[in-house]
């Protein structure tokens, strides 16, 4: 190769080389534009709840039951303590089921009958949760002749199955082939090798799919509008109508009163507030990994 | 460690060639006098299949008690596969399919009622990459095969805990470090864990495919180190491609080899000394040679 020769592969190399850059800093500057347009929404949103809703926050929205409407003053405890039994309530039924169902699925699930629950736990994740409180209103307060806070709480749990069975399966599956070897080879049933060392391992994450189920449902007012309804008062009766944030939210948002509005917007700071704690405690408590145990 | 070779060299007059002997072409077996030597493992044509594909061949061997029986071959040649046919490990593989018999104390571990766990807790086993129970502590990852035993006692499995760990040769090591994570341990001594967890159990047998390969060589020995000693009291397996450790640490080798069917062949098992140092088959002084694999 004459050095003529030579001189042009280097030129050539170093215009390939700067187009490369070139188009590195493009893809990195169009990555940050995404970056930004997912998360500033995000951002908007609670700078707009704080702003809104601390004017409103005051201690006797946490501990008075509403007025009857127009008579300012007043506050929410009832919604908040019926959101919190009917949450409670519906992680009670859904979360073991959902666990059993990703058991199933990541364990037993890799045949043709493995993938028809799939594909109905997919399907049942896309259903809206209107009709899903539909369903349960035709199922449960038709039945019984009443609203309840058993039949919101019920609505909720079909709304979290789908969604923490579809992550527990996939936690399971990454947790690694070599830990179930290990635990085989030391003679240990099928059983108690996914009780014992598959599914400690992938602790963190079904909990963290469980807190995204929770987050979800605790802020779900359409199941709940033909299930447990809402109370104007306070009530721990499960077998009769019971309030709760989303439809107190819902209620007087589209209300006349202003302080209403102020109300539902400071309900609305709640709700995120809640769910924000509860999530960074229970991330707090059992390691902040998304994932399985490595 | 040249002490594989002394102890050896007087048991060739006897020994050569006692064992079974099945080759890439079938051969009739010839058999001498068979030394009075106490038989752990006993397996008798044994195949293996990943769904349609037969990844082992009819393999027949007699594995000695409290000794070191090494498989050496190239990649692909069965011999984890065959040794996953002794603790029933093989069938958690999608499709596998396992046919012959594999006598333990003279009994099939193959037959109907037996239950693969059992086998399991008579067999234990060491994989290539240390993979000790995440979630678990030091103490707990050794007492594991314990508990799944059903063993309650506090006193009792804190007294195996300890026995394993220095049979492991890790005690000293970990000591004061019992309720740490097992994971927190550095590689050869997270390998040198499991095989405390795996001695905890007092299985008879324990197969180790191929400890070592995830190791540094300061560690690789320790291992080597442990499993001559580990002998005196277990039936130790390894599968190694390294020829020099199955050179080291070995009283047997059996030579593998993938045949024109693709699955694995017995080609020649014989006292480890005698195998490297005057092999009866051509490819296997090709493969020790390093003429190839």
């Amino acid at each position: 190769m004459s050095s003529f020769q030579h001189s042009l592969v280097l030129a050539r190399t170093e215009q390939l080389y700067r187009r490369r850059k070139l188009v590195n800093r493009l893809m990195t500057a169009a990555m940050l534009v995404a970056v930004g347009l997912a998360v500033v929404p995000l951002f908007l949103i609670l700078f707009y709840l704080l702003r809104e809703g601390l004017p409103g926050l005051s201690l006797d929205l946490f501990t008075e039951d509403p007025n009857r409407p127009g008579r300012a003053g007043g506050g929410v405890h009832n919604a908040l303590v019926g959101s919190g039994i009917m949450v409670g309530l519906s992680l009670l039924i859904g979360v073991p089921v959902a666990i059993g169902t990703g058991v199933f699925l990541s364990e037993f699930g890799q045949n043709r009958w493995g993938g028809f629950v799939r594909f109905i736990i997919e399907v049942m994740a896309g259903i809206p949760s209107i009709t899903i409180g539909l369903f349960v209103y035709g199922l449960v307060v038709v039945n019984q002749g009443h609203f309840s806070a058993i039949a919101g709480a019920l609505a909720l749990a079909i709304i979290l199955v789908p969604i923490v069975a579809r992550i527990t399966e996939e936690m399971l599956l990454l947790v690694p082939r070599s830990l179930r070897e290990a635990s085989y080879a030391l003679g240990a049933p099928r059983w108690r090798t996914v009780l014992q060392i598959v599914l400690p391992t992938a602790l963190p994450g079904i909990i963290t799919g469980v807190m995204l189920g929770l987050s979800r449902i605790a802020g779900e007012a359409a199941p709940l509008l033909f299930t447990s309804l809402g109370n104007q008062f306070y009530s721990t009766d499960l077998n009769s109508a019971m309030d709760s944030l989303p439809t107190r939210i819902f209620t007087y948002a589209t209300g006349p009163y202003d302080y209403w509005h102020e109300q539902a917007w400071a309900m609305s700071f709640i709700l995120v507030g809640i769910i924000l704690i509860i999530s960074l405690s229970v991330r707090a408590l059992f390691g902040s990994r998304v994932t399985v145990r490595q | 460690m040249n002490d594989v070779q002394t102890p050896q060299q007087d048991e060739t007059a006897t020994f050569g060639g006692a064992i079974s002997m099945q080759t890439l072409t079938p051969r009739p077996p010839f058999t001498e006098a068979v030394a009075e030597k106490p038989i752990a493992i006993s397996a008798r044509n044994v195949s293996a299949w990943y769904g349609s594909k037969l990844a082992v061949s009819g393999i027949s061997m007699e594995i000695y008690k409290n000794s070191v029986t090494a498989l050496i071959g190239p990649s692909g040649c069965g011999k984890s596969t065959y040794i996953r046919c002794f603790n029933r490990m093989h069938e958690f593989a999608p499709n596998a399919r396992v046919e012959g018999t594999v006598l333990v104390d003279g009994a099939d571990i193959y037959e109907s009622g037996v239950d693969p766990a059992r086998v399991r807790q008579r067999i234990g086993m060491v994989f290539q990459k240390p993979n000790p129970f995440p979630t678990m502590s030091i103490a707990e990852n050794v007492a594991a095969g314990l508990r799944f035993m059903g063993v309650r006692s506090k006193s009792e499995i804190g007294d195996r805990v300890e026995a394993s760990l220095k049979a492991a040769a890790l005690w000293d090591e970990v000591k004061d470090d019992l309720k740490k994570p097992g994971s927190a341990l550095s590689g050869g001594q997270q390998q040198r864990l499991c095989i405390a967890r795996a001695i905890a159990v007092e299985p008879e047998v324990v197969l180790m495919d191929e400890p070592c390969s995830a190791l540094d060589p300061v560690a690789t020995l320790k291992i080597e180190d442990l499993m001559r000693g580990l002998a005196e009291r277990y039936t130790i397996i390894i599968v190694t491609h390294n020829m020099q450790q199955a050179a080291r640490v070995s009283d047997h080798t059996a030579f593998l080899l993938m045949g024109d069917d693709g699955a694995g062949h017995l080609v020649e098992y014989r006292p480890t000394a005698d195998i490297f140092t005057n092999p009866r088959e051509k490819r296997t002084e090709d493969y020790i040679t390093g003429r190839f694999g």
